[in-house]
């Protein structure tokens, strides 16, 4: 990566934080259509690939006395099952096998990404907005097939006094729409900005007088996007449940 | 990546190979992206809700059953246990008060015998002293008669130095009123 920031130009720094998202084919020069298989397909199917070593391999022995794999699926498995019993309520369990794999798909890619040389898929709005968009209109439609029209009472706050209930009406409609914008842009603006921000410091790095501090601000960065990967697929899985909370159960 | 200098039928990456604004905006890439992603989330939910999540939550319920039962057993061990220790409680209070009655009855046997060898010596001693009063009363007795008879003659010895005439039974009476008196 490091070889961007030699440059073309001569003499100045020439920095390319953007060119670790291109995407391009991994066979072959052609364009990118649909079923190409790229460097974005490669990254998805190796996330799908740690998942089902972890969650499937890794339980392949039924242990009463778990391995240390299995220990680690089981944990996974009773965090996110427990987040969704508290958020969103027992009868909300139905739903924890995709809120799960939401999970494990935004953890595995974050961390993949953190590889050297690798591609960050989550970084992309195209991916995050199918994600959130996702969650979005499975919820909408959920709460209407769930409560019919009482689902609207999730905009009409029943506590507030009567006349400010229109506007506090626009204001939930207004917040609800948005929800599926930032529960995506927060995701993969985290870890693209996290991304961008190291290559800068590694175009850095390339000055020998700058280079300690420019190598010392990538373990700093480093360390943080480390932390960053798992507070945003955590995030992400917890607004996931709140938003299916307000599907199940629209009454304040 | 960056080696891919050549040019390419992207309209998002420049001639130099480096990305032309934002990668994450160029819409031509976006349907490839897509089309994965929905590939990998199908994946994922099919291995995990057909497989994986089953598995764990077998896993899990047989470790809950296992749990259960040993502590099951263990607390059937602990009652029995705390069963064990009454009956070595009720044991050892059986014993100690058989102790006790074996204690009192000896005490009692021996506070008869004492009780008996008391009341023999008393009755001796008592015997004893009643002859050793006997005894003394005679002596005593004696000891009057002997003090009588003395001053009897004696009484007669000064009548007669004194140059009077008495017969023995005139003494005899005035030393018996003297000394009555």
């Amino acid at each position: 990566m490091a070889t961007e920031a030699d440059g073309h130009s001569e003499g100045g720094l020439v920095f390319h934080p953007m060119d670790q998202f291109i995407v391009k084919p991994l066979f072959g020069d052609g364009a990118v259509g649909m079923f190409t298989f790229t460097n974005v397909a490669l990254w998805l199917v190796l996330a799908v690939i740690c998942v089902i070593a972890l969650m499937v391999l890794g339980t392949s022995k039924r242990a009463t006395v778990p391995t240390r794999t299995q220990s680690v699926a089981e944990l996974a498995y009773g965090f996110i099952y427990k987040m969704v019993e508290d958020v969103t309520g027992k009868d909300a369990v139905k739903y924890f096998p995709y809120i799960f794999t939401l999970f494990l798909f935004i953890l595995f890619s974050n961390f993949l990404a953190l590889i050297p040389m690798s591609f960050s898929p989550t970084s992309h709005i195209a991916v995050t907005a199918v994600l959130g968009f996702g969650v979005f209109i499975a919820v909408t439609i959920l709460g209407f097939v769930k409560n019919g029209a009482s689902f609207l009472s999730l905009f009409w706050v029943s506590s507030a006094p009567l006349a400010l209930r229109p506007v506090l009406a626009i204001i939930e409609i207004i917040s609800y729409f948005v929800r599926p914008v930032s529960h995506s842009i927060r995701l993969a603006g985290n870890i693209m900005a996290g991304h961008a921000v190291l290559k800068v410091f590694a175009g850095f790095a390339a000055i020998t007088a700058v280079a300690p501090l420019a190598i010392f601000g990538i373990i700093g960065i480093y360390a943080l996007e480390v932390l960053v990967s798992f507070i945003q697929a955590y995030v992400f899985t917890i607004l996931t449940c709140v938003y299916l909370k307000d599907a199940l159960h629209p009454h304040h | 990546m960056a080696t891919e200098t050549t040019g390419t039928a992207s309209a998002c990456v420049g001639p130099d190979g480096s990305a032309i604004g934002m990668p994450q905006l160029c819409a031509d890439w976006m349907p490839n992206q897509i089309f994965w992603l929905l590939i990998a989330l199908i994946a994922i939910y099919f291995v995990l809700s057909r497989i994986a999540l089953p598995r764990i939550a077998t896993v899990l319920a047989e470790r809950q059953g296992t749990i259960t039962n040993d502590l099951a057993a263990a607390e059937d061990l602990k009652q029995k246990a705390v069963e064990a220790e009454e009956a070595y409680n009720k044991a050892l209070a059986d014993a100690r008060a058989q102790a006790q009655a074996i204690i009192a009855q000896n005490k009692a046997d021996m506070q008869a015998e004492l009780d008996k060898a008391i009341a023999k010596a008393d009755a001796e001693i008592a015997a004893k002293a009643a002859e050793s009063e006997k005894a003394i009363s005679e002596i005593r007795a004696s000891a009057v008669e002997s003090v009588e008879a003395v001053a009897k003659d004696t009484a007669g010895a000064i009548v007669a130095a004194l140059g009077g005439q008495a017969d023995d039974a005139t003494v005899a009476a005035a030393v018996d009123a003297q000394m009555k008196g």
